[in-house]
């Protein structure tokens, strides 16, 4: 693919990444931060916030799973994965989150459960659109070297 | 003070040759602001960080409050700013900021993905100068800087109001960090030090008030040293006399260490569990301890915990003071309370707010020591709220002393009403401290318009300026009435509150409304301001002014909105039904705000906030006295103006210039007699 496809193909993606509101412009913000001194900012945060949201996921499903449910931690839990994802503009995962902890203040953790569920799903597809997406640019910047 | 004794004291030369290296760097500023975050988040740290970097700050990283804490105390003048987040593992981070406001006094901002209106209201009561809503923009970071420079100004102004410096044609810059330190706490005068960052200054440091007193910065040492005297002579026995000796500063006077004293002892007594405010705050109220004047750093930051809480309970104001003074809390809670709330509201005005001119903080500042006599019948809440209103109103309420107790309670709300915009968040104070006094309902009202003072500043910080602001809009009208329910306590009709008009007025805010148009600020009559204040934060400049119709109109705010305040003033006056049920009187102080109001306007050439603010005080005492006098002779409003009418005139006269004043960045010279004089 020649090297101004392929910028076009990287913009479409970028670009339907926000149409389909998988990101917001918490994003922008990020991508603006991203200057020659850090010509990798947006991706090294974005592997930072999957590092350390796959820990979090994994406290927030043994608090899940242990009986009685927790649900002052599990508030915690989610408050912060929203506050992480929220940062870096997931906006599918962050407006999950707050569906999360609407059920988890009312007590319901069947709810809560299914929301979890669904909060894993989001998390899962936005880091494969990202993955996609920051290969596509790799792969780009090859091709302008090249 | 005299700036030319202070002159003489220091060398100027090397002051100004300071200064002008300060101007240097402040050309710069407010690049190289070293800032401090605390974030569990790694994420959320990492992307802190890289904004900060991007906006020329000089950052310092934390993942942990204990980490925070640490450097700070290894580097105690190293930082200027410290942002944290609030959900922490290791520590709260509300704990964290009642640290810092203690030991360091450095100005704190939250920041929280939580955005609910009670998490946002800690922040305010626990001190911190901001709240940012997660995700933070790099724009919110990029205005971090004024909390700084704000609360060097409250500081400088406080350090030359003290008296220890001598003010008049001082120039801040002038007073060197090096000359002060000197003479008062060696090597820590924050306010000296930041100084030279500062930019401004030297223009609402003319004329400042003589009245208050250097502010001390209660450095770690010094407080070490004050400790260390308090238990050689037993925590019992403990006098500020024998501290002073004992602790063998330069430079420190007896006030200052029974300010600190007092703030310790509320510390103490947090630690302990053991709360007497109740006492305290009565204490506090008749004790117009001259050591309020010095109020340590006691920001606005306990002004917003003033604020947010509207009623505060004499625990939370100790609280606050602990954490908003960055000292030990005073014993005494009261005397400290009132202190603290102070300068909770000079400073709280100041950060809170609007981002106002420094002048606001100056203001505040002096309005810190009117409260000083304000009113002792004043139940906790009032204090919060007198602070604040203290705080912005600045001179107002000291002034309003004089005038006896209900005055003084009167007064300082109006006055602080008055005060700069800042004072919107005072005000709404202010209102909620009226309402305190006079009752329960007060202070359920008064919370509203605190939350949405606080809201304010929030969601500006936020992003979500209009939500905060609409509830708090609405709650305004509470807060009108609370005015109301002072009056009722009032003797005569101090405040249109007056017992029944003020009563009913509360009851039936709806009431209000109607006739206010706008909202209720105008049922408060005098209190108006005090929503107004709250309004005013909300754009609504017609409300505000209904509120000012008791105070000046916040000219500052928005001329325009005078014209329109009076206007509404007058209908509100109307409407309010001034306690003494008179109409006359309603549309007098409706006459005399909207004169003030015009006054205000014009008087807008006034610049150094701290001449406002101590003239407003004379003013206050004068105008409450001459506002009866020219209203007697007014011909324009009616002149029925019955006597007790005219304290209430008076009061809302005070308060208008004293907001006009403190909002038109006491640029208005306001004469008692200026308000017959404004050309309306």
């Amino acid at each position: 693919m020649d090297r101004y496809g392929m910028q076009n193909q990287i913009a479409c993606i970028r670009r339907s990444l926000f149409d389909q509101g998988y990101l917001d412009e918490q994003f922008i913000q990020l991508e603006e931060l991203q200057d020659d001194a850090n010509p990798n900012f947006v991706q090294e945060i974005v592997t930072l916030f999957y590092t350390d949201s796959t820990r979090l996921i994994q406290n927030i499903e043994l608090t899940l799973t242990s009986r009685p449910t927790n649900f002052s931690k599990l508030d915690d839990y989610m408050h912060q994965f929203k506050g992480s994802s929220s940062s870096i503009g997931a906006k599918k995962v962050t407006s999950e989150c707050a569906v999360f902890r609407q059920y988890c203040a009312a007590g319901n953790a069947e709810a809560c459960i299914r929301s979890f569920q669904h909060i894993k799903q989001e998390h899962a597809i936005l880091r494969k659109k990202l993955e996609f997406y920051f290969q596509m640019m790799g792969q780009a910047a090859v091709a302008q070297t090249t | 003070m005299n700036v030319s004794s202070v002159k003489g004291s220091m060398s100027i030369s090397s002051s100004t040759s300071t200064w002008k290296a300060g101007d240097t760097i402040s050309d710069q500023f407010p690049a190289g602001l070293r800032v401090l975050v605390v974030d569990d988040d790694p994420t959320c740290l990492m992307i802190l960080e890289k904004m900060l970097i991007a906006c020329l700050y000089k950052v310092t990283k934390c993942n942990r409050a204990e980490t925070a804490l640490s450097k700070l105390r290894e580097n105690k003048n190293g930082y200027d700013i410290v942002l944290s987040d609030v959900h922490m593992p290791d520590m709260d981070g509300f704990k964290l900021l009642e640290h810092i406001g203690l030991e360091m006094d450095l100005p704190v901002i939250m920041m929280s993905a939580d955005d609910g209106k009670q998490v946002v209201m800690k922040g305010v009561t626990h001190g911190a100068c901001d709240y940012l809503i997660k995700p933070v923009r790099i724009e919110a970071l990029k205005n971090i800087w004024q909390h700084v420079v704000r609360k060097r100004k409250n500081e400088w102004k406080e350090f030359e109001q003290s008296g220890s410096v001598e003010e008049g044609d001082r120039q801040p810059k002038q007073s060197d960090d090096a000359d002060y330190s000197s003479s008062a706490n060696e090597g820590n005068w924050k306010g000296s030090k930041r100084r030279k960052d500062e930019e401004e200054e030297t223009d609402e440091r003319d004329d400042t008030s003589t009245l208050k007193k250097p502010r001390v910065v209660w450095s770690v040492e010094l407080h070490q040293q004050f400790v260390a005297a308090v238990n050689q002579l037993g925590i019992d026995k403990a006098v500020p006399k024998k501290i002073l000796e004992l602790m063998n500063v330069p430079g420190l006077t007896r006030e200052n260490v029974a300010s600190h004293l007092q703030k310790y002892r509320l510390y103490l007594r947090r630690l302990s569990g053991v709360s007497q405010h109740q006492s305290n705050l009565s204490t506090i109220i008749s004790a117009q301890d001259p050591t309020f004047g010095s109020l340590s750093s006691l920001s606005g930051l306990d002004l917003q915990t003033l604020a947010a809480t509207g009623q505060l309970p004499a625990q939370s104001l100790a609280r606050l003071q602990a954490a908003g003074l960055g000292r030990a809390t005073a014993k005494s809670a009261i005397p400290i309370t009132l202190v603290d709330q102070r300068n909770i509201f000079s400073f709280e005005n100041p950060k809170l707010r609007f981002g106002e001119g420094q002048q606001q903080h100056m203001t505040n500042k002096q309005q810190v020591n009117l409260l000083h006599g304000i009113p002792t019948t004043m139940e906790p809440k009032q204090l919060v709220s007198l602070r604040h209103a203290a705080q912005s109103v600045g001179n107002m309420n000291m002034q309003v002393p004089p005038h006896g107790p209900q005055s003084s309670q009167n007064n300082p709300l109006l006055m602080q009403m008055g005060q700069q915009q800042q004072q919107q968040q005072s005000r709404g104070q202010i209102l909620v401290d009226s309402t305190i006094n006079h009752a329960p309902r007060l202070s359920s009202m008064g919370q509203p318009i605190l939350s949405n003072g606080m809201a304010t500043n929030v969601s500006s910080r936020s992003g979500i300026p209009e939500n905060i602001r609409a509830p708090g809009y609405s709650q305004t009208p509470s807060m009108l009435n609370f005015p109301m329910n002072h009056a009722s306590e009032l003797p005569g009709n101090c405040f249109p509150l007056g017992s029944t008009p003020g009563v009913s007025n509360l009851t039936s805010k709806g009431a209000f409304q109607e006739d206010v148009n706008s909202e209720i600020k105008g049922s408060g009559g005098f209190m108006p301001s005090y929503d107004v204040f709250n309004d005013l934060n909300q754009h609504k400049p017609q409300s505000w002014e209904l509120q000012n119709v008791g105070i000046a109109f916040d000219s500052s705010q928005h001329s325009n909105s005078l014209q329109g305040n009076l206007d509404l003033t007058q209908s509100a006056l109307g409407q309010q039904g001034f306690s003494s049920g008179q109409m006359n009187g309603h549309n007098r102080s409706a006459a005399v705000a909207s004169k003030a109001m015009f006054s205000t306007g014009d008087v807008k050439e006034l610049r150094s906030a701290q001449n406002v603010n101590q003239h407003l005080n004379n003013l206050l005492v004068d105008n409450t006295i001459r506002v009866k006098s020219e209203r007697v002779c007014d011909t324009s409003p009616a002149n029925i103006f019955p006597d007790h009418f005219g304290q209430d005139d008076l009061m809302s006269a005070l308060l208008k210039q004293q907001e006009s004043v403190a909002s038109s960045e006491n640029e208005f010279d306001f004469d008692g007699y200026s308000m017959n004089n404004i050309p309306v």
